[in-house]
């Protein structure tokens, strides 16, 4: 089974991590996902980096600079992934923009995800009809799960056609926001969050953008089955000790 | 599901589709709304309206009468008599310089500004490279009393300060991109994320035949005017609207695209669109983007674009910041791969010997972008007596720093 559907068929209050492959040293990667895991992270998703992130707000932008001036490709990423099994069994997502995908071939892409055991895909800037028609069935031979954006603007109709294609989980932004905004739940955010939540999806959902800390992590779980920290963990891993920072972080949301 | 047929263009005046943006959004291989779901909302209100906004006929009345008493048009077709003489063919201006704000520019956001207040739009942004966008798009607010933000990158802000200087005077911010390069395309990227930030009351209003569709197309039906014009204006002058040869430079291509667009279904006319070579195409230092590039995807659209094997995007280099961009729009890539039309490149010092000989010739000194599009003319041959018509889209005004500079002036 898709270790990401076993995930949300036996736990709760999931704790997802996003960072930037190669940041802030190259051979990061693999290190920062072990430590992930060990210090109690249920899910990760590893960026890989491209020049022009327009969903992204400057810590990640800046990450991904970083990280590409330093050396960082795609087929880089996958050489580094190639043991990822040996000392990791969380999921693992690839996130990032379309371009990178392209260029390295959708087939190519698929394969290689597979080889290296990550579960599925976040891809924000490929359009639902584009998947359909061109990514769908390569994903569903490799067994990869495929996630969607919503945000408070999404409509009702559209959710429900992404909850279709969707075979992992649903992100679900708390709202429309470049990432890195703080997370402000007003009345409106709940009603969001309720809303979707009524909605009785087949998929679960998580909510990312802008949370942050204990209390927006909690305050998010009430609504989702867990959520997404990205920016606040790139920053903190920014510099000192690795592996100290990392678990430092994590004692945060685990308390 | 994303696509619905766009039903009310059916049956219009255009005869053949075979160039021209499917219901799918496309052009051949090009074009599609590559956009992260938190601009779909926006991208698809835009979808859903702005063929609809723009054939409705007190739309056409007032961009018409805008267009003709504060744009100054239709600009002149000029036929430039000394340079007929130098190749031994009829060379024809097509004046976008005398537009007021100096360029082609213009006629998409008075287009574009009258379509956001349509949608009940209050606040407007844009992005700009040499400034010239920028100051059409806050010209545009002043005179529609709109808030007007304008995204630039800061090396651009630094050597276009007169621009900076005339946006301000009309009352727009302008903020700083400082991510990346810091020129024109992360200054796109900068307002791609507040529209993103910003997804109820702002108006994004894209400056060249590039973006998410409807974006290319919508900026192409504003620009066409040109073409429109130009066609009626060849048939007085020499008794037919069709010419040989139609030239015009391209950086992401709106101006290329208003002065081809009437002229794409009429194949006998040879359509020539010129890139910005740079220092040369192999100096590392270009944006011939159609020599240099691979299909992908940029700024929401599967197009060409300049960029590495790893497929992130590369520095373009032109002494003209307007054609300083890595890609071109969706509607050029498809006109390149069918081979309608012909993409060719002129560099740096091709462009402003050119703009100097046009200064010298015909008494007009014209943008440096333009100039590249007069320079190809030097690497043509005529038989004799053909009928050519290159779009001067912009006046050299903003660039006399660049000129004074290079000819010790």
């Amino acid at each position: 089974m898709n270790r990401i559907k076993q995930l949300f068929e036996e736990k709760k209050n999931i704790l997802s991590i996003y960072y930037t492959a190669g940041y802030p040293n190259t051979g990061d990667t693999i290190q920062i996902a072990e430590a992930l895991e060990k210090s109690g992270a249920d899910m990760l998703e590893i960026g890989f980096p491209y020049s022009d992130p327009v969903a992204d707000g400057p810590v990640i932008q800046a990450s991904s600079k970083q990280s590409l001036d330093q050396g960082m490709t795609l087929k880089l990423l996958f050489e580094q992934l190639k043991d990822l099994r040996k000392t990791v069994t969380i999921p693992v997502l690839l996130m990032g923009y379309v371009n990178p995908v392209l260029q390295f071939g959708v087939e190519k892409f698929c394969e290689a995800c597979a080889e290296v055991g990550v579960d599925g895909c976040i891809v924000p800037d490929l359009p639902m009809v584009e998947y359909e028609e061109f990514y769908k069935d390569c994903f569903g031979k490799h067994n990869l799960s495929n996630v969607f954006l919503i945000t408070p603007q999404t409509a009702e109709e559209r959710i429900h056609k992404i909850d279709g294609l969707t075979n992992g989980f649903i992100y679900l932004l708390s709202s429309s926001a470049t990432t890195g905004k703080n997370l402000e739940v007003g009345n409106t955010t709940e009603a969001y969050f309720s809303r979707i939540k009524n909605l009785n999806l087949k998929n679960p959902t998580m909510i990312g953008f802008g949370i942050s800390d204990k209390q927006t992590f909690d305050k998010a779980c009430s609504y989702a089955n867990g959520a997404i920290i990205g920016t606040a963990f790139v920053k903190a891993i920014a510099d000192g000790n690795l592996e100290e920072s990392v678990s430092n972080f994590m004692k945060k949301f685990k308390a | 599901m994303l696509f619905i047929t766009l039903g009310f263009n059916q049956g219009k005046k255009e005869k053949n589709m075979k160039y021209k943006v499917n219901e799918k959004g496309y052009y051949g291989d090009f074009g599609g709304a590559y956009i992260p779901e938190m601009l779909y909302p926006n991208v698809e209100e835009l979808r859903q309206n702005y063929l609809k906004i723009i054939d409705d006929a007190d739309f056409q009345k007032e961009f018409h009468q805008l267009l003709k008493d504060y744009v100054g048009r239709p600009s002149p077709l000029y036929l430039a008599k000394r340079y007929s003489e130098r190749y031994g063919a009829n060379i024809f201006l097509k004046r976008e310089d005398l537009n007021h704000t100096g360029a082609h520019k213009i006629n998409n956001t008075i287009g574009q500004i009258l379509l956001a207040e349509k949608l009940g739009k209050k606040r407007i942004i844009a992005e700009t490279g040499a400034g010239q966008h920028g100051v059409a798009t806050a010209t545009v607010c002043a005179l529609r009393n709109l808030e007007c933000v304008i995204y630039m990158g800061e090396v651009d802000i630094e050597r276009q300060a007169p621009n900076v200087a005339r946006m301000k005077m009309l009352g727009a911010k302008v903020v700083p991109a400082s991510s990346g390069s810091k020129t024109l395309k992360d200054a796109t990227n900068e307002a791609m994320r507040d529209w993103i930030n910003n997804p109820v009351d702002t108006h994004y209003i894209i400056g060249s035949v590039v973006g998410p569709h409807p974006y290319p197309d919508m900026v192409a039906i504003f620009q066409s005017i040109i073409s429109e014009e130009t066609k009626k204006q060849l048939l007085e002058q020499t008794g037919s609207d069709q010419p040989d040869y139609v030239l015009a430079c391209v950086g992401g291509g709106s101006n290329a695209m208003g002065m081809f667009y009437h002229f794409m279904d009429d194949e006998n006319v040879k359509l020539i669109a010129v890139e910005a070579a740079g220092k040369g195409v192999s100096s590392g230092f270009s944006a011939a983007t159609t020599y240099l590039g691979k299909e992908g995807v940029l700024h929401g659209s599967r197009s060409i674009l300049m960029q590495t094997e790893d497929g992130q995007v590369v520095e373009p280099h032109s002494v003209s910041a307007g054609l300083d961009y890595p890609g071109i729009g969706p509607q050029h890539a498809h006109l390149f791969k069918t081979g309608r039309g012909q993409y060719v490149s002129i560099t740096d010092e091709e462009s402003l010997h050119a703009g100097l000989l046009c200064t010298q010739l015909e008494g007009i000194i014209p943008a440096i972008e333009s100039a590249h599009a007069l320079a190809y003319l030097e690497k043509m041959e005529f038989k004799g007596g053909e009928n050519v018509v290159v779009c001067l889209s912009g006046r050299g005004d903003k660039d006399l720093d660049t000129y004074i500079k290079y000819f010790n002036l």
